[in-house]
Order: structure tokens, then sequence, then C-alpha cells
């Protein structure tokens, strides 16, 4: 393992999100880059999970701590609070049940971090408006017929959710493509229209 | 251990007849049409000097019984460093032996795992101090069977040698360790039965272990997999010259039931994926049908594992491990809750299973990852893919090999060796 490396914009904000010496798991965590600087980084105590398994092998031939599993599956499988962050990045659209997944998240963990690919961007809305055919973006950019994202939803969505189910968001943001912030985080209005994903930082009421 | 695949092609000459026993004698090499490979004429288990210790405090075991002294065979590999900090236990498999980097002296077979264990390997001789011991029960040097009894003077234990368990195997271990001078080990490392003794070291021990990987394991042995066991006990039963297992007093060995018991296992190693690739409906040779003898490729091969075998391995010694094995139950010993078991775990663990054994198949394997998470203990997991079954730990399996050399580098960052 290499020291400090920079890291993909859009897990630089997540790990942002994150106080210096938590306990992490990080759901969906791919070759574990995210881990790596957690740990390097922020002294924290970070794990992964990855359902696909040669990205797993990956992750554990760097030496980081990771288990193949499904998040669906995998969650239920931790003890109440034995995390102080989960982290859900782009796979909550991917994932068989998204609510029950969240309602997972934020038992075994004191917060819930949790980004998705934004379904209520203006150019999406655009191409269903004026084509109408599901629409074709760098972001979505598999047809609907072999796209593993099963449950797209848009930041309104989102915050309709956790409303709902009572989650407490306390911080939110929109971001571009490759993660920078972007200017209308105040307006959640805008930033569905605006904004390409979402980043949430939840808690339980 | 478990024969690697390569020896598949020398066993065309050996076959067994339907009755090496006729006439009642089974004198070793005396029946012509036994093995026609003759048994190598130092029996398994003798007085070779294999390096060992002894502990004449003995143990108090599992079944009640006190071994009044107990010996342990061993090997080390690299140095141990100043602070005694980077020692590496690798327990080894059901009939492997501690020769686990070296040539076996008794045997002349490489060690059983020189693939992983060695200089510039993923356990790395050069950075870590790795030891490796017979286990209990054994018959490398090892008290075991063999060995002198300790209640009766002059006789040897034979079947009257105590029930034994995986804990007890892992708690002579553990005065190995102490008497190396070493209050922690870096790692614990092992496949199939050693990685039972990885997972009871975790749980018996949990403070002196930083680093447990159970490879091709499980938390408990199956019906299934005491059904085959028991298939191989009973062929040894049966054998005539198995005498109540008093064979040694008697100048003769169960080779036929041993090499049984062996070709029955053998089968659980492999998949049947390899068994096709290896042989298919091969037949070994083309002079017409044969009601009996090596009709079949794969049917040489099995004699071949059964009888070179029996040239290693003592009867008795087999009897009383693979019951050890068949005893294991972490979760049985805790209520039936695997979570419990692990309660007190503090290792990091790294599990490994292979897409193709069908022995300790992936979902125990995961069944035991999900009972860490569930005692929020750290734990890697992966499937390797492979086709060679149970038996691809002691093969060439690159991907498992680089993800047990990153797992451990890992870990030596963690915990601060350099």
């Amino acid at each position: 393992m290499s020291g400090e490396k920079k890291i993909r914009v859009d897990l630089a904000l997540i790990a942002g999100m994150v106080q210096p010496g938590s306990r992490v798991l990080d759901v969906g965590c791919a070759q574990g880059q995210l881990i790596e600087h957690l740990t390097k980084a922020k002294n924290c105590d970070a794990r992964g999970i990855e359902i696909d398994m040669e990205e797993v092998q990956r992750a554990i031939a760097h030496g980081l701590p990771v288990m193949q599993g499904d998040a669906d599956t995998e969650l239920v499988t931790y003890p109440d609070a034995a995390f102080d962050y989960v982290i859900l990045s782009r796979t909550l659209q991917a994932v068989e049940q998204p609510r029950e997944v969240l309602r997972q998240m934020l038992r075994i963990s004191t917060h819930a971090i949790v980004s998705f690919p934004n379904f209520g961007h203006w150019s999406l809305r655009l191409q269903l408006l004026t084509r109408g055919r599901m629409p074709m973006t760098a972001g979505w950019n598999r047809m609907w017929y072999e796209t593993p994202n099963i449950h797209p939803c848009t930041i309104k969505d989102f915050f309709a959710l956790c409303d709902m189910d009572g989650s407490v968001v306390e911080d939110w943001l929109a971001a571009d493509e490759q993660g920078l912030r972007t200017p209308w985080r105040r307006s959640p209005r805008l930033a569905n229209l605006f904004g390409e994903q979402g980043l949430f930082l939840l808690r339980k009421a | 251990m478990l024969d690697n695949a390569s020896q598949a092609s020398a066993p065309s000459r050996i076959r067994f007849v339907a009755h090496p026993c006729s006439g009642g004698d089974c004198t070793q090499g005396s029946a012509s049409a036994y093995p026609v490979v003759r048994m190598d004429q130092t029996p398994a288990g003798t007085d070779f000097p294999h390096q060992s210790v002894t502990f004449p405090e003995g143990l108090a075991l599992d079944c009640g019984r006190v071994l009044p002294s107990v010996t342990v065979a061993y090997r080390t590999y690299g140095a141990l460093n100043a602070d005694k900090s980077n020692a590496i236990l690798i327990c080894h498999a059901l009939t492997g032996d501690q020769y686990v980097a070296e040539p076996n002296p008794e045997t002349g077979r490489p060690g059983w795992w020189e693939r992983v264990v060695g200089p510039g390997r993923a356990v790395d001789t050069e950075k870590y101090f790795v030891i490796c011991a017979n286990v209990l029960g054994g018959c490398m040097g090892s008290t075991g069977p063999r060995s002198a009894h300790g209640e009766r003077p002059g006789a040897l234990w034979g079947t009257d040698f105590p029930v034994i368990t995986i804990h007890d195997m892992v708690r002579v271990q553990k005065r190995l360790v102490e008497h190396l001078g070493i209050s922690r080990l870096f790692a614990v490392i092992g496949g199939s039965m050693g990685g039972m003794q990885v997972l009871s070291w975790a749980v018996q021990f949990p403070e002196m272990v930083f680093a447990a990987v159970p490879i091709a394991a499980a938390c408990y042995h199956s019906a299934q997999n005491i059904a085959f066991h028991e298939i191989g006990r009973q062929a040894i039963f049966a054998d005539p010259c198995f005498r109540n297992g008093n064979y040694w007093a008697e100048g003769v060995r169960p080779e036929r039931g041993l090499a049984v018991a062996r070709m029955t296992a053998h089968i659980t190693y492999v998949s049947e994926e390899a068994l096709t690739r290896k042989f298919g409906r091969k037949l070994q040779n083309a002079e017409g049908l044969a009601a009996f003898g090596e009709q079949f490729a794969v049917e040489s091969y099995l004699q071949y594992q059964g009888s070179s075998f029996v040239q290693r391995f003592d009867a008795n010694s087999y009897l009383t491990i693979t019951r050890a094995t068949d005893l294991f139950d972490l979760a049985g010993d805790h209520g039936g809750a695997l979570a419990d078991a692990f309660r007190a775990a503090k290792s990091r663990f790294l599990l490994v299973s292979f897409s193709s054994d069908w022995l300790f198949p992936t979902a125990q394997s995961r069944a035991m990852a999900r009972a860490l998470n569930h005692a929020a203990a750290n734990v890697s997991f992966v499937e390797v893919q492979s086709d060679k079954g149970h038996d691809a730990f002691l093969l060439d399996e690159p991907d498992f090999h680089a993800t047990l050399r990153g797992f451990l580098t890992g870990c030596a960052e963690h915990a601060g060796l350099t």
C-alpha cells in the first residue's frame, strides 16, 4: 500500500463527511479506494463489502479488509450500532430493496452516507420528454433491459423517503458527474434539476 | 496431505488384487500380489529423529483423560525478530506434517506447501518466522497412537490412545509457541483441518492471534464429512491385518484398509470437473474388457493415491485424527450460536473458499464470515474461482496466493511489522 493518494472527487466528498478515527463500513467498495483513504488519511477502522469477487480479491490483495457479499443480504448479519458510518456510494439504485438497505444501514451504524445518480436531472427529463425513450447519458449509459440500476430515483424522491422513514438528513449536497459540488445545494428543487448526483448524510431520528 | 495432480501420471503399474490377505498371510511384502508397488521398508511413524520438544508435565484432554507426557515434532523457517512479533504458525491438514517448506526427510516428498511458504512466497520466510508442528495424534514425531503407552509401560498406545479434539491439538501448539518464547503470533494459517485449528486458536487464545486465516475450512464437520470418514474407518477395521489396532506387535499393517480409506477421502478432495478433465472415461489399457482391475484411468489414479499413502501414514493415527475433525463443532461448543463462539475473537480474519470445493463449500465459509460480522470482527472473505476442488488450497492458485500475500502485508502494516 502506498501513502496518501489523491482519490476520486466524489469519494473525497464522501470522505469529507466522515469524522477522523471512526468505524466505517463501505458497502459496494469496489477495490477499496475509499477504505484505503479513510484508513490512511483519517485513521479510521474502515472495512468494505463488495459483490464482485474480482474486485474483492484485488482489495484484499492490496491489504484492505473486504468481504464478498451483497448489500441486500449481508447487512442484516451485523450487530446494532457496529459502525459510526455506513457508506453506500452509487449503489442504492442497484440494490433489490433500497428501503430495507437504508433501514439496515441506520440500524448497524449511527450515520449513513448515501450517494446516487439523480434521475431528476434536466437532461434525463428532456430526453424522455422529447424522444419518449429511456434516457441515455454519461451516468445512465446502459439500455433499460440490461442496466443493473433497477431502482432509479430523484433527489426529491430521496428526500420523500427519508421523510417517510423518519431519517434525519444531517447534510446533503448535489454534485455533477465528476463529483464536484454544485452551487444550488440549498435548493432541493434546483438541485433536483441540475445535480447529476445526490449525496446525503443521514442519521436515525 | 493431499497428493498433487502431477502425480496422476505414474500409476499404471500399481494394482490391487481382490484378496490381498488370502491365506491369512498379510505380512508386509510377503504377499506378492498385494500392491505390486512395494511398501516402504520403513513403516510410517518409526523412530526417525524428527526435531521435537517434550512437555513432561502432560496435557489434560477434552475427553477427560490426561496424556502424561506430550511430544511435539516441529520445524521452523526464517528468523524470529528481536521483539518476537513476526511469527506465523502454519497448521497442517488431516494427513499433513510439519515439513511445510522443505522435503520430508522420512518420505523424501517435497514440502506440502512450498508454493505458499518460503523465501519470496506469500508467506515469506525472509520476513516472517514460520512454525509448523505435527498435530497431536499424528505419526510424524508428535505424540500419537504409535507413542509409548502412558499407562502401560512397554506398550504402545494403539487404539487405546485417548480421543482427542482439534482444541487439544491447538493447546499442544500453544505450549510449543510459548516454548519458543513467543507470546503473540502474528498469524495462524491453515487449510481444511488446519483451518479448523486456526478457528480454535482464534477462539481459545484470542489475545495470541493477530491475524487468522482459515482456508477451505468450516466451523463444524457436516454429516456428509463424517459419513465419508466413517467409510474410511470401516475399511481399516475390516482389514484382517488391523488386528484390533495391534498390528505393529504382529509385524503387519492394515494397508489395504488404509488405502481404501485414502481412496474414498481423495474423491472428496477433488471436483467432478477436475476428475473429468484429467481422466474422463479414458481406459487404462485397450486389451478388451476386464471385470476387475484397472479398466479406467481414474481407477488406477485412485489406487496410486491409496498405495502411496500407506507408505507414509499410520492407520491408528488416521482413525484418531479423522475422529478429531468429526468432533469439531465451534457453534456446538457455544450453545449452537456461532456468533457467540466468535464473541471473544480479536483477530483480523481472512476466509478463503474455492468455488468447486464440495467438501468444505463456500457456503460454510460465508456462514463463518456472517457470524464474524455478527460479532463485529474484522473479516475479509473471498471465494477463489477454481475447478480443482478442495485440493485447490494446496495447488497452484495464483489468485489465492496473491490474496494471502496482500492480506498478510496489510496486517503487517497494522501490526507495526516492517
